[in-house]
């Protein structure tokens, strides 16, 4: 007795709980709501390495197609992952696509306004979408699945009645012409790095075209916006004020409310940040196309969304993280561009879409379970 | 000045019809605790929320170290003093102990537009004032759903005392909690007093009042019973006084019944 007793005195006196189980850093790993979306991107990467290893989707070139393929989706999916974390969804993300494109194209090929502000315009436009969508969520306390749903019709349709009230069509092409010059839209329209591609063509490290050329001629923008998205939404969300705000509202709306979080604000701009975020990816879409179609980004809210959660998004808000949504939306890309490379049918792809969501959201229950009911 | 901190004098508040409360009077000294007992539907949420700033009483006057104050909102309310612990206690169980506890204050470094939440600094106040209460957070950046209900009623109320409490309203603080975790928390508000917190208790169980309560105000359907100092008043008789102690006596009349039709 007396023994046991002193046993437990000099581990107390050791500054140790005894109680406390040494915790390994797996462990410490497993709390991260990334660690599934890893995972799963590493096992993509595995399979396609042996499965097409050799058919060149790894080559330069194949390379920066599914990472452009990634980087657009994971635009979206990063702004859909900080709403979720908020503790709400935008389901218009895909409608906002398709709008912000008419809202550049319209004004800069018919009413002869410069490119750079019909871009302006349309930026101005999300905002205030996205403020709308806010405004109707916080202040009627309705279900954002709701009044994002209504603004999802809403805005596909006002796309396709003012664009064909206008122009008598569906799409408004003509807009590769007004790039050059343009102070604003080489922001979104500028593959960068091309010194690095041209030097590795010329020492024959990267395949050619039959004239001499590098086939990969640069770091498509959509990567280097994605890479910079991520960024920044990991610093918010890890290193801010804003960003504890963040995940106090998804977490907790009324706790937060009571210590003296400004909830409806930080909702409302995670509103805003999605509809600038469906507009970033308008503007790199609608410039690498040189035209904008009505029907532009239809179903990408529930892709985007997809991403956000197998990236560790809790549906009920107050856990996830921008680097996960990033890992899902490569994940995604990965394999929409790399079915073409195996003996899959590409019909296939949404079957593996789907089950890698339900997947995740089995995971991450689990994940959730463990870190609230450790005790 | 006063040897009263806060005053709460005559407090009635009316919803429509209802008469929630009337003519409610409770004076604080620092350091005192103050119970708070009824029965639910006494009135006691009703007047937490008054005195907490989210109500705005109808009749009455509320004075904080000898100034009439009225609140506009919560805010106020905490801004000069008065910080009050919910029963849901405002934390985010997917959140760590150190973002809970700096949850909506939290400190910042750096220049202007790029200023980052202090998070080192932030872990080091959190894990500090843990260690104060005696609990041991292992590793502030934990869940804060990993920790015992006592645990989190603790961290609640540390909270309030850090960010600037001087009266301290805890809602039914061990209401949930089995009996080793409730003495925790009962320990830590007596320390709390000590310090010269005026703390009010509120709560429908006598047997955790008794101990640690300098003086107890009793409600009944919306009015005080009056205000007894502990030395004036056993345990018996508060019991009794909350409206549940007539009906245990009944129910206890009513099983001694049952027993005896049973037995014969």
């Amino acid at each position: 007795m007396s023994v046991k007793s002193q046993s437990i005195q000099s581990k107390k006196q050791s500054g140790q709980d005894e109680r406390l189980k040494k915790i390994s850093p797996l462990r410490v790993l497993l709390n991260r709501p990334e660690l599934g979306a890893l995972g799963g991107a590493i096992l993509v990467f595995i399979f396609f390495g042996i499965v097409a290893g050799d058919t060149g989707m790894f080559s330069a070139y194949g390379t920066l197609n599914f990472l452009d393929v990634s980087a657009n989706l994971g635009i979206i999916a990063i702004a859909a992952a900080m709403l979720m974390i908020g503790g709400e969804f935008d389901l218009s993300i895909g409608s906002m696509i398709g709008f912000a494109g008419i809202c550049i194209a319209i004004p800069a090929i018919y009413w002869g306004w410069p490119l750079w502000m019909a871009i302006v315009f349309a930026f101005a436009m999300a905002v205030l979408i996205g403020y709308f969508n806010g405004i109707m969520v916080v202040k009627s306390g309705l279900p954002s699945f709701i009044v994002t749903l209504a603004m999802l019709f809403i805005l596909r349709g006002a796309t396709l009645a003012i664009t064909r009230l206008i122009t008598g069509r569906t799409q408004v092409p003509g807009l590769r012409v007004l790039i050059e010059d343009d102070p604003i839209a080489w922001i979104f329209a500028t593959d960068t790095f091309q010194w690095l591609f041209t030097w590795l063509g010329s020492m024959k490290l990267i395949e050619l075209r039959t004239d001499g050329t590098p086939l990969a001629t640069g770091i498509p923008p959509s990567v280097i916006w994605f890479i910079a998205l991520t960024l920044f939404a990991t610093w918010i969300l890890m290193k801010t004020r804003y960003g504890n705000w963040i995940f106090a509202s998804g977490g907790d709306k009324v706790g937060a409310t009571n210590v003296g979080v400004p909830v409806g604000r930080v909702k409302i701009s995670l509103f805003i940040g999605t509809a600038v975020a469906s507009t970033i990816f308008a503007c790199i879409q609608v410039l690498d196309a040189g035209s904008a179609d009505t029907m532009r980004g239809t179903l990408k809210e529930l892709e985007a969304i997809a991403a956000a959660v197998v990236g560790g998004c809790l549906l009920t808000g107050g856990y996830g993280s921008a680097i996960g949504a990033a890992l899902g939306a490569i994940i995604f890309g990965t394999v929409s561009m790399g079915i073409f490379y195996t003996d899959v049918d590409t019909d296939w792809f949404k079957v593996f879409l789907g089950a890698m969501m339900l997947i995740a959201v089995v995971f991450n229950n689990y994940i959730r379970k463990k870190v609230t009911e450790t005790k | 000045m006063s040897e009263y901190l806060v005053q709460f004098n005559n407090i009635s508040k009316f919803f429509g019809k209802v008469i929630a409360l009337k003519d409610v009077t409770m004076k604080l000294k620092r350091g005192e605790i103050m119970c708070l007992l009824g029965d639910n539907g006494a009135g006691k949420s009703t007047l937490i929320k008054t005195l907490a700033g989210v109500h705005k009483p109808d009749e009455g006057e509320i004075i904080f170290e000898d100034k009439k104050i009225i609140f506009d909102s919560p805010r106020d309310a905490l801004d000069i003093g008065i910080g009050t612990v919910y029963q849901d206690l405002a934390l985010v169980s997917l959140m760590s102990v150190t973002r809970n506890f700096f949850m909506g204050r939290e400190p910042q470094k750096g220049l202007p537009l790029f200023k980052t939440f202090d998070i080192e600094k932030a872990n080091k106040i959190a894990a500090e004032r843990m260690g104060q209460i005696g609990i041991d957070v292992r590793d502030p950046s934990q869940a804060v759903g990993t920790m015992s209900g006592g645990e989190r009623q603790c961290l609640a109320i540390s909270r309030a005392i850090y960010f600037g409490a001087k009266v301290l309203i805890l809602d039914e603080p061990t209401s949930a909690l089995g009996v080793h975790q409730a003495s925790m928390v009962l320990k830590y508000i007596v320390k709390a007093a000590s310090q010269g917190l005026a703390v009010i208790l509120i709560t429908h169980n006598v047997h955790h009042a008794y101990p640690v309560g300098n003086s107890f105000t009793v409600l009944n359907r919306g009015r005080s019973m009056g205000t007894f100092q502990k030395k004036d008043i056993s345990r018996e008789k508060l019991l009794s006084m909350m409206a549940g102690g007539e009906e245990l006596n009944k129910l206890e009349v009513e099983l001694k019944e049952m027993d005896r039709i049973a037995t014969s």
